[in-house]
């Protein structure tokens, strides 16, 4: 459990301090944000229908920004040896990657999507659920997106396979927090499309680790 | 407490080539071993393997401790230390930081950094990016951690190839002092160990 905080403490000052973390969260919102209606038109009533989707999709997009080199910087300057070899196993190693990531760029991008929601014109009647919402669901982009990172360990364009690894696994979340969002505006049943997310978030949290242990132990063989 | 290497038999495969195979070696406390070889042979392959990160493709590495063999996976987590050719150093963190994490990470302390810190001559450049470190400050920064976090086998690769002259005697002394206390060391190397050492050739 030492080794683990030692461990997610530096990650968090990495993802803090090479220009990623809140600001850059923020910073791709108030991008999104700015450039939709000059996009898609001036319809208060289009905006406000497209400001829960656009919400997920940015909370998506701004997850993949920073997580292709989750891994790759330190199997590239050799730290990878090192958190292998340290006291924690490989897989609480991922976990604290994962979880720094989420709460250097994640956590600070959910807290920002109401923000975001209400200045397209969404009703405020669904702030309440798009933030448990965006939280769940970006710990899953975390996670899932830490897992296509491993996978393309050592890969040039590791990029492009991250994208191509971690866009069908980033379907399902996307459906269900939009699909609840949907429902609760339009004054239907919304608690089925949380609990799948929550549930899909877990299983991600729970199954992920392990694979990216494995992936990784692969990349250093 | 760690006390000796048995390596039996061992084959390395990369991809499709052969590098050794039936590799026989033993390293008890006290031993210093220099592996030599060409470029390619599979010096760095076979400190890898030693470290567990590889998978041999025939025979074993055991471990044995004071009351008879360790189980591998327990030894490779708190009795070895491996300093690559890459130093694993995050360019953009403080010299400090990294040292401090790769310390307490390995299980040692703020107060055993420090004193490493002195022992390798860093503390003026504790405060710098490591971007800003030459390759042989960056390597004390690296060795640091062996002093940092006592383990008992060292593996090293190519050591002293970036430390200047002074540095390269400096941590000579160091490796003897390891030794002395029942330490192993195990370095790929091309110039000679400055430390009394059994050369062992490696794809000869």
């Amino acid at each position: 459990m030492r080794a683990f905080l030692i461990l997610l403490r530096r990650e968090l000052a990495l993802a803090w301090g090479n220009g990623g973390g809140p600001l850059l969260a923020l910073a791709f919102y108030a991008c999104v944000v700015t450039l939709l209606p000059l996009a898609a038109g001036r319809a208060p009533e289009r905006l406000a229908s497209l400001a829960p989707g656009i919400a997920w999709l940015a909370l998506a997009l701004a997850a993949l920004l920073s997580l292709e080199r989750l891994f790759e910087r330190d199997f590239e300057d050799g730290a990878l040896d090192l958190l292998a070899l340290g006291p924690a196993p490989l897989e609480a190693v991922a976990v604290a990657k994962c979880l720094a990531h989420w709460l250097a760029a994640g956590a600070p991008l959910a807290l920002a999507a109401p923000v975001a929601a209400l200045a397209l014109g969404a009703p405020s009647s669904i702030i309440p659920l798009l933030i448990p919402c965006a939280l769940a669901g970006g710990l899953a982009f975390s996670f899932l997106g830490g897992l296509g990172a491993s996978l393309a360990l050592g890969s040039k364009r590791g990029g492009l396979l991250v994208a191509v690894i971690v866009l069908p696994l980033y379907v399902p979340p996307v459906i269900f927090g939009a699909g609840a969002l949907d429902a609760l505006a339009g004054g239907l049943p919304w608690t089925g499309g949380l609990f799948l997310l929550l549930a899909y978030s877990t299983a991600a949290v729970a199954l992920g680790p392990i694979a990216m242990a494995a992936a990784c132990r692969n990349a250093l063989d | 407490m760690l006390r000796a290497i048995r390596i039996k038999d061992l084959s390395l495969v990369r991809g499709e080539r052969r590098l050794f195979s039936g590799l026989d070696l033993e390293i008890s406390a006290g031993d210093a071993v220099a592996l030599t070889g060409r470029n390619g042979a599979g010096k760095t392959s076979l400190l890898r393997a030693v470290a567990g990160l590889l998978r041999p493709a025939q025979g074993t590495v055991g471990f044995e401790g004071e009351a008879g063999p360790l189980e591998a996976e327990v030894a490779r987590a708190d009795a070895l230390h491996l300093v690559g050719h890459h130093d694993g150093l995050k360019s953009t963190r403080s010299a400090w930081d990294e040292l401090l994490f790769q310390t307490l990470w390995t299980g040692g302390t703020e107060a055993s950094a420090r004193a490493a810190a002195t022992k390798l001559d860093l503390d003026r450049l504790l405060g710098l990016e490591i971007r800003r470190l030459s390759a042989g400050q960056r390597r004390r920064v690296a060795l640091a951690r062996l002093l940092a976090s006592p383990r008992a086998l060292w593996l090293l690769d190519e050591p002293m190839a970036p430390l200047d002259a002074g540095h390269r005697e400096g941590f000579g002394g160091l490796m003897a002092q390891h030794l002395a206390g029942g330490g192993m060391v195990l370095a790929a190397v091309h110039d000679p160990l400055p430390v009394p050492c059994r050369v062992v050739e490696i794809g000869g």
